[in-house]
């Protein structure tokens, strides 16, 4: 009897937890640097660094089109004209990036939790959190004054699984989707998708945990290029993405671990995010955990990945959520933030920095340390002005970093890890279950 | 030592005494099992992982190694084969053929495991071939099977899910058969049945509205002897046979993109 009472409370607690649940915060960069966003909570905040000042979406038309809870995934098109964002209030936005006009709004049965732009912008696929990717297709783009309405059509689907990454091969030919369930699905993208996406070309298989990000590395040499995955196993993944054939692993724990000081929990240093340079020779990884970022070079003739160095950065404990670059300059942008601080005053966090020297990283050697440069707050393109638009502030509190990453991880494992229960437990469980009940 | 196991054998209540195969009624189990829910049991992180050593011991005896003879894959797959009956009887009709029952239910698989056992002592060099798994096929199907390497699968009375909130748990599905098009070789054929008229309906209508499916012409059906065995092999076929049921068939062959 104790001990059911003890499980009953236990049971409590679990639910308490799971209630809280925290977004982490995104960041992402126009192509040509027009302009960087980021998303914390429901609130998205863009600045204009051609003409350095903060821009206020759809001031023009006065209506609120905001959304009403946490922002799951933003994205830039290719070719920067249009910019997507969706979440958990199940309404996908996609704006102009000229007049930051919400041009089209797409009601979602289910939460979004991943999307993207084909690379001609004609289409945008979402992925909800049931495993079904949705697309859009988009008309010439126009300014109207008030949002047009779009159904999505159904693409694809993983069969009951959250949709963690969602991506356009850059050769436009396949849609690669990654779920919870460890599984990587290369799909080829039909002339016209509304009718749905149904050849599979591949499976990429290898994970061992949820798999969390994924990333094309491309260039002149190998314009097909290879997929790059991150995952909750600790390790980066190369693939050769149209035979499904696993090509090289790099574990990124051990890395980690050695940049731990305390060493309390030496496992489950989880693949947040990835991306890659423009020419595909360097990958830089965000991993829970690690403060700073790891940069991976990736030598695309011989297939392979191998850890280049740890880039630390002094003074905070600054472990990104998020990443962002664009295609043609030399900076690497990434936020560290999360949507809500349960227990502390601040409401949320966000906390922008950049590195410089993402073109030279791959010349250097590891010895050469001066290419890749953390700048500091006043050197960022457009200076202090973009920090206090992206973070809200200046003064951030440095104390609610570790609050914030713990939340920020807390919320991930529960969201994509599965529950293990003992099995006792598990009988537990089924006791409340309605063909048990009456029995006892 | 081998006396011991015979004793134990002899005295395990679960085996009958006469035919030396398992007893149902101790692998009773309940009728439906969730398909959505997150899943506890092993799965082979790719089909590379699938040890053939433990299902087909005869033809691969050592484990997980290149080195064997023997280069076959898995060509059949029953999806939900229940208490393995269609398996048993294709298992001599195709002796050469590796084939695997997938089934979510633990208990009904460990009496098709008992059973496989069983035939094979009873049946020397016979039902080698044929195996089983305890798996959620709607989700790992490609955990163990690679593109193209099956030549026939079966659905055979899936369970219904009337509602239509539950549509997405059944097993035929336009997304599912996205998926079993990718496991299935060109030419290779998909079988379905089952007594509920409304479930026939809609896995007919999946399959013929799916560009990488066609059905079967009449005559094509009349000379596929597996055809007749669906109604006549399996325990849910036998039990609709008894009651003078209906049964509504849909057969189709997978053809390329057109």
């Amino acid at each position: 009897m104790e001990d059911d009472d003890s499980m009953i409370a236990s049971e409590g607690n679990n639910k308490e937890a799971m209630e809280v649940e925290v977004a982490p915060a995104l960041i992402s960069v126009h192509p040509a640097q027009d302009s960087v966003a980021v998303a914390v909570g429901c609130e998205l905040r863009v600045f204009n660094l051609r003409e350095g000042c903060s821009i206020t979406l759809g001031a023009e038309s006065g209506e609120a089109c905001d959304h009403k809870e946490s922002i799951r995934a933003i994205r830039y098109g290719a070719k920067g004209k249009v910019f997507v964002s969706a979440g958990d209030d199940k309404v996908v936005k996609i704006w102009s990036t000229d007049s930051w006009r919400c041009l089209y709004s797409v009601p979602t049965e289910k939460k979004v939790s991943a999307v993207a732009i084909s690379d001609n912008g004609q289409f945008v696929c979402y992925a909800d959190k049931f495993g079904v990717v949705w697309v859009v297709e988009l008309d010439e783009l126009h300014e109207n004054q008030t949002p047009v309405q779009k159904k999505g059509s159904p693409l694809l689907a993983h069969y009951c699984s959250i949709i963690t990454s969602l991506e356009f091969s850059p050769d436009g030919n396949f849609i690669v989707t990654a779920d919870r369930d460890f599984k990587i699905r290369v799909t080829m993208l039909p002339k016209k998708p509304i009718d749905g996406a149904h050849e599979i070309q591949s499976y990429c298989l290898g994970h061992t945990e949820f798999v969390s990000c994924l990333a094309f590395v491309y260039n002149q040499e190998f314009p097909q290029g290879y997929l790059v995955s991150g995952s909750g196993d600790s390790t980066v993944r190369l693939w050769d993405f149209a035979s499904g054939l696993l090509l090289h692993t790099c574990e990124v724990g051990s890395e980690v671990g050695h940049q731990q000081t305390n060493g309390t929990e030496n496992n489950h240093f989880a693949v947040t995010d990835l991306c890659a340079t423009p020419d595909g020779s360097a990958i830089f990884v965000a991993v829970q955990g690690l403060p700073g970022i790891l940069v991976l070079s990736c030598n695309l003739s011989a297939k392979t990945l191998s850890v280049l160095r740890v880039v630390s950065i002094s003074g905070e404990d600054f472990i990104p959520t998020s990443l962002g670059s664009s295609l043609t300059s030399d900076f690497l942008w990434m936020v560290m933030g999360v949507s809500n601080l349960p227990g502390f005053d601040s409401s949320s966090l966000a906390r922008v920095r950049v590195i410089s020297g993402l073109n030279k990283c791959n010349l250097g050697s590891v010895e050469e340390d001066d290419n890749i440069k953390i700048l500091e707050d006043k050197q960022v393109p457009c200076g202090e002005k973009v920090l206090e638009k992206l973070q809200g502030s200046l003064c951030i509190d440095k104390d609610v970093f570790s609050a914030a990453a713990e939340a920020v991880k807390a919320s991930m494992r529960n969201l994509l890890i599965k529950k293990q229960y003992s099995s006792e437990r598990r009988e537990f469980r089924k006791r409340g279950r309605n063909d048990r009940k009456g029995k006892r | 030592m081998k006396l011991e196991e015979a004793a134990t054998q002899e005295s395990n209540p679960c085996i009958s005494k006469s035919t030396r195969l398992p007893r149902k009624r101790f692998y009773r189990a309940r009728a439906h099992s969730n398909p959505l829910s997150d899943s506890h049991f092993p799965v082979p992180i790719s089909p590379h992982h699938v040890d053939y050593s433990l299902h087909f011991p005869q033809f691969f005896p050592s484990p997980n190694s290149d080195s064997d003879s023997d280069s076959r894959k898995i060509e059949f797959a029953d999806i939900g084969c229940g208490f393995g009956g269609l398996l048993i009887s294709l298992a001599t009709l195709f002796p050469n053929t590796l084939m695997i029952g997938m089934e979510l239910r633990d208990k009904v698989t460990e009496y098709v495991k008992e059973r496989i056992l069983a035939l094979r002592i009873s049946n020397p060099n016979q039902y080698q071939n044929v195996s089983v798994v305890r798996t959620n096929s709607m989700k790992y199907i490609p955990n163990y099977f690679s593109k193209s390497q099956l030549s026939k699968m079966f659905f055979l009375f899936p369970d219904p899910h009337f509602k239509e909130k539950n549509h997405r748990r059944r097993v035929i599905s336009p997304f599912l058969l996205d998926e079993y098009a990718y496991v299935i070789k060109e030419g290779g054929i998909i079988y379905t049945i089952t007594d509920v008229e409304e479930l026939g309906e809609w896995m007919k209508s999946c399959l013929e509205n799916h560009p990488l499916f066609e059905g079967l012409t009449d005559e094509e059906l009349e000379a596929d002897p597996v055809v007749k065995l669906l109604k006549c092999a399996t325990e849910e076929g036998q039990k609709v046979e008894r009651n003078g049921g209906q049964t509504f068939t849909a057969v189709f062959r997978r053809i390329a993109m057109k």
